[in-house]
């Protein structure tokens, strides 16, 4: 058993990774100041330290048992292909209803072009 | 060794989901509360990875794809209600 201490080490690294990231991006989670940069935080480290722990537990079950799990590769094909969407929806819906910017924050493209728009419709 | 490796990694997802329920509570606007929920949603499926890892067990990778399909589905009916104030849009008839 000593000479397959080295599957432990390589799953151990990706989780250690993937954990390293959901921890960074709940520290984002709870410092930084408005729902945008919050949202910045959250939709990328997060997903991407689910992504590292999923593909860690798949090394796990296919190295130690030979057991290739398709569901845990749809699970991370899933994941990968959904966090982005949920990300842009929350934030145009943030957006929509108004939500304000930080206070630091020194430009808003956005709201310039839907003024402009909305004058082109009147 | 890698028992108490893994139960480690649990205690610290633990800890992100703490973070994000921190923020459920108190997040000022509705769009935070969603966000966090569905960091929690994704960090229960970390969490279930490890454990079944934990447990060496293949019961329950059927359980992270639901969770995430399940997480995807509830947060796009939220941000759509959040947007235009319905989920399902009724076809008017005329």
């Amino acid at each position: 058993m000593s000479g397959n201490g080295w599957i432990e080490w390589l799953v151990g690294i990706l989780v250690f990774i993937g954990v390293l990231f959901s921890f960074l991006s709940a520290l984002g989670l709870i410092r930084f100041p408005d729902v945008y940069t919050r949202s910045h935080a959250v939709s990328k480290s997060a997903n991407l330290g689910v992504l590292f722990i999923l593909l860690g537990t798949f090394v796990y079950f296919l190295l130690k048992d030979g057991y290739f799990s398709i569901r845990l590769l749809l699970g991370v094909f899933f994941v990968f292909l959904t966090s982005p969407v949920v990300a842009h929806l929350l934030n145009r819906a943030a957006y929509r209803t108004n939500v304000r910017l930080a206070a630091g924050s020194i430009r808003d493209d956005l709201h310039d072009y839907l003024q402009t728009e909305e004058q082109k419709h009147n | 060794m890698f028992q108490l490796f893994l139960s480690g990694s649990l205690v610290i997802l633990l800890g992100s989901i703490l973070a994000a329920l921190y923020r459920v509570i108190k997040g000022p606007s509705m769009p935070d509360r969603v966000m966090a929920l569905d960091n929690i949603g994704v960090n229960l499926l970390a969490g279930i990875a490890i454990l079944s890892m934990f447990l060496r067990t293949y019961a329950f990778f059927d359980i992270i794809l639901l969770i995430g399909i399940l997480s995807f589905v509830g947060t796009i009916a939220f941000a759509r209600f959040l947007e235009r104030g319905v989920v399902v849009e009724r076809k008017r008839l005329d």
